[in-house]
């Protein structure tokens, strides 16, 4: 009986004919998580005592009860808080730190009946590109151990792609679902800032984080949106708007619609494998009645600058908690407050996370705030007039995900500045605020490749159904990283 | 191009409470010099009339009755203190 190959509502099936229970099913998983976790390093907790009590509650619930991911199981990032589960955000700051409530998401994803099975690795506090940064552990790529998952949720991207659990949740600061899941060949969506509540999220940098569900599959992507989405009095950001059904806007057609292909997408920097990918790609949508043009995106080289700019000064505001008096890890070395602060601080972040911490410092200081930090903040503003302007025309904007495949674990860590170009094609998305998702669109040396489908803000509907469409047409999403041979199902 | 030197480091690092060593104040100040310069692109934008975007949503303040609710539980938001005493979270000295 294999689980890790299978949807939601074929595991769904598993259930309702009594094949399987839902205590069945959470085992089976961490079976798959003991034989395989140990190879990919995906997980930094597993609470399989409070899940397997949990399952075995929920299978006592009528089948009419159940909604569609009922009883299914789910990982998530680490930076989510979920009570009585320890959440560190991979930082040993927040060593032993057990969050005495969820965060928003945790709480629906437990109202729809899924089964939380642990949390999963990411780059310290979700700032990186390769999970490299992680205090505890690298995760590493199932497609090729040697080669990094992508970050920052490369944890809850690799864990879907060695078929541990079907489904996950990362985060979106700079890319940070969409390039690990391009890296680990899974569907990642970043949904429209402020369509899921940010409360409970460890937050990096507010204005652009946003929590978002990782899959193997567009629909069971669209069907844990539905499960998290929607407004929250909680979180002073969160979008009080309407929530369609996801899942029901995959009609498979796509006749007339409208692609927008930004020329900056395309430009030196950008790998073959990539490119060709996505005009491949195109080629498909075009088969089934979408129409595409080449457009620019004027401001696109300037989103890293900016990006770097806007969250490391929200970041060096949001670190400023972390001080160990109340929570997490603290120094034994203090003679007085000051210092007990100070090295309590720097024993507890990771060199990255100093680093952005003292680079939005600097940007926010009297002298640099005008020249950088405000600076930046007009600078945004071009780039969402860049996706205003297109999206008056256009129904989605269509690129690759990430410049190229996977790249090797050590590679590129001593370069920031190399590291922080891989997010290149994300970043101006979070900048705008408008959701986008990768999924799988062809392979480089055997390593996945992802495209990006970029929507208008709270369409994720139109997103989902171009995404679902050229699902259906490929198979890039059918095929397994070698890890799974042999592996238990 | 910005120039930092590693006095200007130790500076900021002290206005965001971390310590760190010369030897670290070095390597911070070359890696925040490249990656501070990298940023200068933005100079060749004219913004002088862009407004600045904080937040891509349209904000609205939320406001609430003005009446007191409970807060967290004490015992449990001790659970998390690795030191704490009758009910009160301990500190190093704060006054020598």
């Amino acid at each position: 009986m294999a689980l890790a190959d299978k949807t939601a509502a074929e595991l769904q099936e598993l259930i309702h004919t009594k094949e399987m229970t839902i205590s069945e099913m959470a085992e089976q998983a961490f079976n798959r998580i003991e034989e395989l976790d140990s190879k990919v390093d995906a997980f930094l907790a597993l609470d399989k005592e409070g899940a397997m009590e949990q399952a075995a509650q929920l299978d006592n619930t009528p089948l009419d009860e159940r909604g569609p991911l009922f009883g299914l199981p789910i990982g998530v990032k680490d930076n989510i808080v979920t009570e009585g589960i320890e959440t560190t955000a991979s930082s040993r700051i927040l060593t032993g730190f057990n969050p005495i409530y969820n965060a928003t998401v945790v709480e629906k994803l437990k109202k729809d009946g899924m089964v939380i099975v642990g949390k999963l690795n990411m780059d310290e506090f979700a700032m990186g590109s390769s999970n490299e940064n992680s205090y505890y552990k690298n995760t590493k790529n199932p497609w090729n151990l040697e080669t990094v998952p992508g970050g920052s949720s490369g944890g809850s991207a690799a864990a879907v792609a060695a078929g541990e659990v079907p489904f996950t949740l990362g985060s979106d600061t700079g890319g940070s679902i969409r390039q690990p899941a391009a890296f680990c060949g899974v569907v990642g969506m970043k949904p429209t800032y402020g369509r899921v509540s940010r409360f409970g999220l460890i937050a990096y940098a507010s204005s652009l984080d946003q929590i978002g569900p990782i899959t193997r599959t567009v629909k069971d992507n669209a069907l844990l949106l539905n499960t998290i989405a929607g407004y929250d009095d909680k979180d002073s950001t969160s979008a009080n708007v309407e929530v369609p059904d996801f899942a029901a806007a995959l009609t498979g057609d796509i006749k007339g619609m409208r692609i927008g292909v930004p020329k900056e997408y395309f430009a030196e920097g950008v790998g073959e494998a990539a490119k060709q990918a996505v005009r491949d790609a195109l080629k498909v949508l075009e088969e089934k009645g979408a129409t595409w043009e080449e457009i620019s995106l004027p401001h696109s080289k300037y989103a890293l600058s900016t990006y770097y700019l806007i969250a490391s000064s929200e970041a060096s505001s949001n670190l400023s908690r972390f001080d160990g008096i109340r929570y997490g890890y603290r120094t034994e070395k203090a003679g007085n407050l000051l210092e007990f602060y100070m090295n309590t601080r720097s024993e507890g972040f990771g060199d990255e996370v100093k680093r952005r911490i003292m680079l939005g410092t600097y940007a926010l200081s009297s002298g640099y705030y005008d020249a950088y930090y405000k600076k930046a903040q007009k600078v945004r503003t071009l780039i969402k007039q860049d996706f205003d302007k297109a999206f008056e025309e256009y129904d989605v904007i269509i690129g690759p995900t990430t410049p190229t495949p996977a790249f090797k674990i050590g590679e590129k860590i001593d370069d920031p500045l190399t590291m922080y170009a891989n997010d290149i094609l994300t970043i101006p998305v979070n900048l705008a605020g408008v959701p986008a998702i990768s999924v799988p669109c062809g392979f480089d040396n055997g390593l996945p490749l992802g495209l990006q489908i970029i929507g208008k803000y709270f369409d994720e509907e139109t997103v989902y159904r171009v995404a679902d469409v050229f699902e259906q047409a490929t198979d890039f999403h059918k095929k397994t990283p070698q890890v799974w041979e042999g592996a238990a199902k | 191009m910005a120039k930092i030197t590693k006095e200007e480091v130790i500076e900021v690092a002290h206005l965001a409470r971390l310590a760190i060593t010369d030897e670290e104040a070095v390597h911070f100040a070359e890696q925040l010099e490249a990656i501070t310069n990298a940023m200068e692109l933005l100079n060749e934008l004219d913004t002088e009339n862009v407004e600045p975007t904080t937040h891509v949503l349209e904000m609205v303040n939320v406001l609430r009755e003005d009446k007191s609710i409970p807060g967290l539980d004490r015992e449990l938001v001790l659970k998390n203190v690795k030191e704490h005493e009758a009910g009160q979270i301990k500190v190093p000295t704060i006054l020598d």
